[in-house]
């Protein structure tokens, strides 16, 4: 009762990466609470999935297995985590901040008339004092995100309703074993009891999905450019410079909607978060939103003809020049070099 | 078939220019010290209520927004390009709401409208980024969704066939409507205003911009003009659910967030720095 659960997402049975990565960081905020850690994978052909679950630490694996419940639809999945919410009432749920979390999300705050913060890019417990109604609270989540375009960033708090619900994208949190040899228990939920037949009005009758065909996410080297490459054309050059070091192409969110470059290279608040050895940024100017999604880049080399570019002051390298200059130059010197 | 078709609207502050007094004290955001323009998926959003009136002549588009009165502008903007008009919501109650405060007041309103068949939203707002009101709008009126949504391909007898944009593909799914169906922005532009409708519709106005000017007669013989303004009893709102009040979430602190400067090394991009920069992070097993 009153514990920590993640939505799991699972596509061909395996459990979505961004799941993994709340487990992560559910099993340390769980700690901080003294509470266990719970999973809720709902979808078909469920039996096993456990294994992939307990090594980040989680203790109690509820699954609700039918094969109306595979591909996701908004309703049925609903209908299972508000009802089961209802009887184990969670202090925190977290989802991911995807196609399937951020429909979800918002249907089950509405029904359990809880909070729901978006897209939070970190999470902590602490105390929370109204000073308006004279009332203190202890080990409340803090979900904290930017807003209002990544200008600022807000700690938000849900004093009195429960579950606390946050959602985070894919990136965002760091994946990792809690203990290969944990052990949780599985709780397998009788769908019946939490599903009508009324429940299953969206159909889908056509699905394709495909593998991203970029991977900036666990790229080693990610060459990003912004608005200041100033075409689709420009963005070449980067393709360039990636295919030589061995990178991936990754794009501010300023050139993705100036159309130079695909939404699912953008990184930032609104794309992924990477963390690679080596980060250029080639005429990036830096806003805040684009920064939280590659700060702990190792190292991170900025071109821009702005020498006050806010993203030079977080970078190591910083060379002042026009991005069209500089990159052949990269080019053509690793060549040199790496023979 | 005729349709009955809300759009639900949301004028925003455009993010892309924030100055420093765009934050009010109480963490809630200074909309008045920012320029205001007409959210961009709900733009979208709109494009696909304006085909479907094409496809079932006799329909109607009814634009539906919450927020300060200025609001009305986002209302006229949409008779522009082929809204039959609007509704602005507005009253100090609803202030400071969040995402569930907010879907709570649009969804009397709504509830008020009383005969729709299909109300279409634009994903997200670029103030917020939640994308919650939408299928928050949907389950307070015991509606089902289709978010991400990028092209309604067709309503026939009471079936909407919808395609979905999502991060790794697409989705093509059938609803019975009534529904409520969010708007990706990759879905097709929103036509631009149209010369004969701004001709038309240039005099729109809610009560408090008429308020400002001695023209009552014109409103009472050309009733296309009134663009309707409800208040929290007009929707028989219930004040414990809207604005803040009526909003879970509370915002602790806000910052501007400053970044650990780091020491950087500055190059002027000559040859013989670049060569020395590769050659370094070659030796440093940066690049390989």
């Amino acid at each position: 009762m009153n514990n920590l659960i993640v939505y799991c997402e699972i596509e061909d049975g395996i459990i979505a990466d961004v799941s993994l990565e709340l487990l992560t960081k559910g099993r340390t905020l769980a700690n901080q609470l003294n509470c266990q850690l719970e999973a809720l994978v709902i979808g078909s052909h469920l039996d096993g999935v456990e294994k992939q679950l307990y090594p980040y630490g989680v203790d109690i694996v509820y699954t609700a297995d039918d094969s109306r419940l595979y591909p996701y639809t908004s309703l049925p999945h609903t209908a299972i985590v508000c009802g089961l919410f209802r009887e184990i009432t969670p202090q925190v749920c977290l989802m991911g901040a995807t196609s399937i979390g951020r429909d979800l999300g918002p249907r089950v705050s509405s029904t359990l008339h809880s909070g729901l913060t978006a897209d939070c890019t970190s999470l902590e417990i602490g105390p929370h004092e109204d000073k308006k109604a004279g009332k203190t609270y202890e080990n409340l989540l803090y979900q904290i995100r930017p807003a209002f375009g990544g200008n600022i960033v807000a700690t938000i708090v849900n004093p009195d309703c429960r579950p606390q619900m946050a959602t985070v994208r894919e990136g965002v949190m760091k994946k990792e074993i809690y203990d290969e040899a944990y052990q949780g228990k599985v709780v397998k939920l009788d769908v019946g009891k939490y599903v009508q037949d009324t429940d299953f009005v969206v159909e889908i009758i056509d699905r394709q999905m495909e593998k991203s065909k970029a991977n900036i996410k666990g790229a080693p080297i990610v060459v990003a450019g912004g608005y200041g490459m100033g075409s689709k054309e420009g963005f070449d050059m980067l393709f360039d410079l990636a295919a030589v070091l061995g990178g991936e192409v990754g794009a501010s969110r300023a050139a993705v909607d100036a159309g130079y470059c695909e939404h699912e290279r953008q990184i930032g608040q609104t794309g992924v978060t990477v963390r690679p050895k080596l980060y250029i940024a080639c005429g990036i100017s830096g806003q805040i939103q684009h920064i939280a999604g590659m700060q702990e880049s190792s190292i991170i080399i900025s071109i821009n003809n702005d020498a006050n570019a806010p993203i030079n002051t977080i970078a190591d390298y910083v060379i002042t020049g026009n991005v069209e200059d500089v990159i052949p130059k990269l080019i053509k010197y690793y060549k040199k070099n790496s023979k | 078939m005729s349709l009955k078709i809300v759009v639900l609207a949301k004028q925003v502050p455009d993010t892309r220019n924030v100055g420093k007094d765009a934050m009010k004290e109480d963490g809630t955001i200074n909309r008045a010290a920012l320029p205001a323009i007409f959210n961009p998926e709900d733009l979208n959003a709109l494009e696909q209520a304006l085909r479907l009136k094409e496809q079932h002549p006799g329909s109607t588009v009814t634009l539906l927004t919450m927020g300060p009165p200025r609001a009305a502008e986002i209302i006229r903007e949409g008779m522009f390009r082929g809204a039959d008009g609007g509704i602005v919501l507005t009253d100090r109650a609803f202030a400071g709401a969040d995402t569930l405060a907010t879907s709570y007041a649009l969804s009397c309103a709504v509830r008020k409208i009383a005969q729709y068949d299909i109300i279409i939203g634009g994903r997200q707002a670029i103030d917020g980024d939640t994308a919650q009101v939408g299928p928050q709008i949907a389950e307070k009126l015991g509606l089902p969704q289709v978010t991400y949504a990028e092209e309604i391909l067709s309503i026939v007898d009471g079936k909407a066939t919808i395609k979905r944009r999502l991060e790794r593909g697409v989705e093509t799914v059938t609803c019975p409507i009534p529904l409520v169906v969010t708007v990706n922005g990759s879905a097709d532009e929103c036509r631009p205003r149209n010369a004969r409708l701004i001709q038309k519709y240039k005099y729109a106005k809610s009560p408090s911009e008429k308020a400002e000017c001695e023209c009552t007669r014109l409103y009472d013989e050309r009733d296309y003009l009134n663009i309707a303004e409800w208040s929290v009893n007009d929707v028989d709102a219930d004040l414990n659910q809207v604005g803040m009040a009526g909003s879970p979430t509370k915002v602790k602190t806000v910052e501007n967030v400053v970044f650990q400067a780091k020491e950087s090394k500055r190059l002027d991009g000559t040859d013989a720095e670049i060569d020395e920069l590769i050659q370094e992070l070659i030796a440093n097993h940066t690049i390989g």
